[in-house]
């Protein structure tokens, strides 16, 4: 599963749910990969369970409130698409899934709130900026510590307690990108840069190194102002409608940027913009609009993907640091892109590239999953944090900021802290020559 | 919340009254009542045949089994024990008044005791994370079913489990040492141990392949091997089934004892190649994969002999591999042939037989023309070196009447291995997919005795009954499936209706 070609669920459109649905054959070899089989050993708790209560749910017509449960503990980390022998795309079942349960199933008072909250907060990046600064207040202060020592705000709510201890370290103000980053020397290609939401709210350090690794290696970097949210948050919880306006947003600010492809660096973003086409006709779009959509969708690239294709021009510098590689289950299992960002981390001098144990199972952070479902996920970053351990690796490299931000929580928690960083900020690092000392801050 | 289930069936009555005390054994989440979540466990890997459990319990130790085992037992209610659910012979069919017992929560692998090379694990560890427990010391579990990442241990010792490389290495009975079990009356029994050949009289032998119907193990030691020091693996192409067959049947009467020798044919290959593009050589109607391990001066002497066997009986392309990355691929389009085949067809019916490996080519040819007269295509994918076939028939469950013409090329491929002095299942077990053809196979002597032996562990028949012996009650239901008159009802021993 190296080829972007055969990314799962590409070409599905068309087929009904039905249809899709009747693609499982009840063989089971999805129940291993799937991290909430793993924790729980239940069936309803499994792909294959799922599948079965989807099924139940067209054949009753009705959805009952435990089906709706199971749905919501799915983490929609897709590792089932990669393990199915039969092609099944639960992927496209279990988005379409969500959008019913959005509309049909009503939740307890406190989890409509929680998530009218994170779906108020999270897709847009200037109300994440108003945050910054309150929030780096708080953690100059020292009050976090004494917070995490006392457990005061885990009684509360967990879901608060898990978004107090995933809040990145913040530093300085948000530096602006401008428009057009220029290629470095001869100019081998145009191409769009997504900044997202909460990788330019609380990344811009991933942004700056991803547009410097591209000029680098010869890019001219487009990076649109008007851009927001690529609505995978929304699209991955079932919100179809609020998907839909980011996905008509985000496809109109790269439409006339004239780039060759679009370049995504958060795992979760180039999933859902590979598939924009589907995102559209879930919520009921016109054809021609889908259309405008899938033609965008062609032209999107995982940085890593993309820079493999173009091929290093730049020279990389020695880093002397022994990492781990972390596999997003959005690039992995979602887009099937798994060897070019080894590839690019091992032609990195002196720089050592471990695999971890059990890559396949998802590190529990999932787009909002660790807020929404606070406990799974920490137990999920506890089975992840014991295999990084494994490794004896003092950098965690991953393609996705939730799972760093996720992981190195977990690693916290456990008392023995990681760094972590962005494969963009590893290539920046190697490229410009800088002290292997700059990445490993934490 | 739900927990009566919302609408019909309600739970029928002497269960509801056992929840209580089912909670108190497993815990609250050990006990699945509502009949949504029930539902789901409605059916193993062959979904042909489904029921919802009455209740479903998620036990986590043997104590835990045994209490609910001995619950069942003093209401007379019947349990069904299931692993991973990957069985296709409807051996973990759940049974609508009964309990339902998963081991999918033992998952915990107890001890790798590498000096005396075994492994002590529960029942519902995967088997394949045996072979990952013990790699790290050289060594690994040699059975090796298709399913060998899912399915669990227990569920192998259940039904005998084989796989690819059984043909050198034999099946799950040659490699279990000792189990723990709960006898259907709940009682904690050991059979065999830690050392080789227990004497009086073989229990485990018994045990393993009971498909539950004499208890449930709760705690598997089994045999681990090393790592051989060399494999070699090679996949012929041949222009027809019936060339491939020649070269399996020259191997190894060549004295070449291949740890496992595979064969896929063109329908079969097609699946495959759609599901992972394993990308066989084009063209091909048949494949064979020829596995060999040991020493490898051996290994390398014998490689040469098979590679130059096949060529020798019409392989038009010979590829080899000798990392186990090439052998992955070598071997990624035969492990997901099975559920590869839903590429091809919406829905589709597993067989499995056994025929003696002389008789191949001709009961091949027979599969063909019954296909060829019913309409209904048949795959073919079998472990050749011990003349275990699993014939794959396609069908489309949307069409009227499909399934039935499918289930009676099933039946009829079956028939053909008992013609030609075979046996209904290699590997899969009889469940009750296979229940009322046993008798096409043994005389009411037979059975009879079969019967006696279980009722001497289960006297009560609260063990997964209706599975593995023919039933009235099951194969009177099912007109058409078994010809002629029911041996027990010509002994006068039973009534159909």
């Amino acid at each position: 599963m190296t080829d972007s070609d055969t990314a799962p669920g590409a070409g599905e459109g068309s087929r009904s749910f039905d249809d899709l649905l009747g693609d499982c054959v009840h063989c089971g070899f999805c129940l291993p990969t799937c991290p909430t089989y793993v924790l729980w050993g239940e069936e309803m708790d499994s792909p294959r369970g799922r599948i079965h209560l989807m099924g139940q749910m067209r054949e009753d017509d009705v959805l009952s409130e435990a089906a709706a449960g199971h749905f919501d503990n799915c983490l929609g980390c897709l590792a089932c698409v990669s393990s199915c022998p039969s092609g099944v795309a639960y992927d496209a079942l279990i988005e379409s899934t969500r959008a019913t349960v959005e509309q049909e199933h009503r939740r307890p008072a406190g989890e409509r709130l929680l998530r009218a909250a994170v779906f108020a907060l999270f897709p847009y990046r200037r109300r994440l900026e108003l945050m910054r600064g309150p929030l780096k207040a708080y953690q100059a202060s020292g009050l976090n510590r004494l917070v995490r020592r006392t457990g005061v705000l885990e009684r509360i709510s967990p879901s608060l307690a898990t978004m107090e201890r995933i809040a990145p370290p913040l530093t300085g103000a948000v530096p602006a990108l401008p428009e057009v980053v220029p290629a470095r020397g001869r100019r081998r290609a145009v191409v769009g840069m997504l900044t997202g939401c909460v990788q330019g709210a609380f990344f811009p350090q991933v942004n700056t190194a991803t547009a410097r690794v591209l000029a680098s290696e010869g890019c001219d970097v487009v990076i649109p102002r008007e851009q927001g949210c690529c609505g995978a948050l929304s699209a991955h919880t079932g919100r179809a409608a609020e998907a839909a306006g980011f996905a008509r947003a985000t496809a109109a600010a790269f439409a006339d940027a004239g780039v060759d492809a679009v370049v995504v660096n958060s795992a979760g973003c180039g999933g859902t913009m590979k598939h924009y086409g589907r995102v559209l006709e879930e919520a009921g779009a016109a054809p021609e609009e889908v259309r405008r959509a899938e033609e965008l969708s062609a032209r999107v690239v995982d940085l890593s993907e993309y820079l493999v294709q173009l091929g290093p021009r730049a020279p990389r510098h020695p880093l002397p640091v022994r990492a781990a590689y972390h596999d997003a289950c959005h690039l992995s299992h979602g887009q099937g892109v798994t060897s070019q960002p080894r590839e690019l981390l091992r032609a990195i001098p002196e720089l050592e590239v471990a695999d971890l144990p059990n890559p396949e199972i998802c590190c529990g952070s999932a787009g909002v999953y660790n807020l929404l479902r606070p406990q799974a996920a920490g137990d999920l970053g506890e089975r992840k944090s014991e295999d990084v351990r494994s490794t004896g690796a003092e950098l965690l490299v991953a393609g996705n900021p939730g799972c760093s931000l996720q992981i190195a929580s977990a690693m916290d928690r456990a008392g023995e802290p990681i760094s972590v960083a962005h494969t963009a900020q590893v290539l920046d690092a190697s490229i410009r020559g800088l002290d292997p000392a700059v990445l490993l801050t934490r | 919340m739900f927990d009566e289930g919302e609408g019909e069936p309600r739970m029928p009555q002497p269960l509801t009254a056992l929840i209580p005390r089912l909670r108190e054994i497993c815990g609250d989440d050990g006990v699945i009542t509502d009949r949504t979540r029930r539902r789901t466990y409605e059916s193993d890997g062959l979904t042909y045949h489904a029921s919802t459990p009455g209740v479903v319990v998620l036990p986590t130790t043997t104590d835990q089994v045994a209490a609910v085992v001995r619950l069942c037992a003093d209401a007379g209610v019947p349990f069904v024990p299931r692993g991973a659910g990957t069985g296709l012979s409807a051996g973990a069919l759940p049974h609508s008044e009964g309990v339902l017992i998963v081991t999918s929560r033992m998952r915990r692998i107890l001890e790798i005791d590498v000096a005396n090379e075994r492994a002590v694990v529960q029942p519902g560890v995967a088997n394949l994370e045996v072979t990952r427990a013990a790699a790290p010391h050289g060594y690994y579990y040699a059975p090796d079913p298709s399913s060998q990442q899912v399915c669990s241990v227990g569920g192998n010792i259940a039904e005998n489990s084989g796989g690819a490389h059984c043909l050198k290495y034999g099946f799950t009975v040659n490699h279990v040492l000792g189990l723990e079990i709960v006898t259907p009356q709940g009682e904690v029994v050991r059979l065999g141990g830690k050392a080789a050949d227990a004497p009086g009289y073989d229990l485990l032998g018994a045990f393993v392949g009971s498909e539950g119907t004499l208890g449930i193990a709760t705690e598997i030691t089994v045999r681990l091997l090393r790592a051989p020091q060399k494999v070699r693996t090679l996949l012929a192409a041949f222009e027809t089934m019936d060339a491939g067959g020649a070269a399996v049947s020259a191997i190894i009467s060549a004295g070449v004892l291949p740890a496992a020798v595979e064969m896929m044919d063109a329908l079969s290959i097609e699946a495959a190649e759609a599901a992972v593009a394993c990308d066989y050589p084009p063209g091909a109607g048949a494949v064979l994969i020829v596995e060999l391990d040991g020493p490898a001066a051996d290994v390398d002497a014998q490689f040469e002999r098979a590679t130059r066997l096949c060529r020798e009986s019409g392989a038009f392309e010979v590829r080899t591999a000798d990392d186990a990355a090439e052998r992955a691929r070598i071997w990624k389009g035969r492990k997901s042939a099975f559920a590869a085949v839903g590429r091809i067809s919406p829905a589709y019916i597993v067989q499995d037989g056994v025929v003696p490996r002389t008789a191949l080519p001709d009961v091949l040819r027979r599969i063909a023309e019954l296909s060829a007269a019913s309409g209904i295509r048949v795959a073919n994918v079998f472990h050749a070196g011990d003349g275990n076939l699993h014939p794959l028939v396609l069908f489309d469950d949307a069409e009227p009447g499909a399934s039935e013409r499918a289930a009676e090329v099933s039946g009829r491929i079956l028939d053909l291995c008992i013609e030609h002095g075979g046996s209904i299942t290699g590997e899969h077990g009889v469940g009750v997919d296979k229940a009322c053809q046993m008798p096409e196979m043994f005389s009411p002597a037979d059975l009879e005795t079969m019967d006696l032996f279980r009722s001497a562990f289960d006297p009560a028949g609260i063990a997964n009954p209706e599975k593995l012996l023919p039933t009235p009650r099951l194969c009177g239901e099912r007109p058409g499936v078994r010809k002629g008159v029911h041996p027990l009802v010509a002994e006068g021993a039973a009534e159909q209706f």
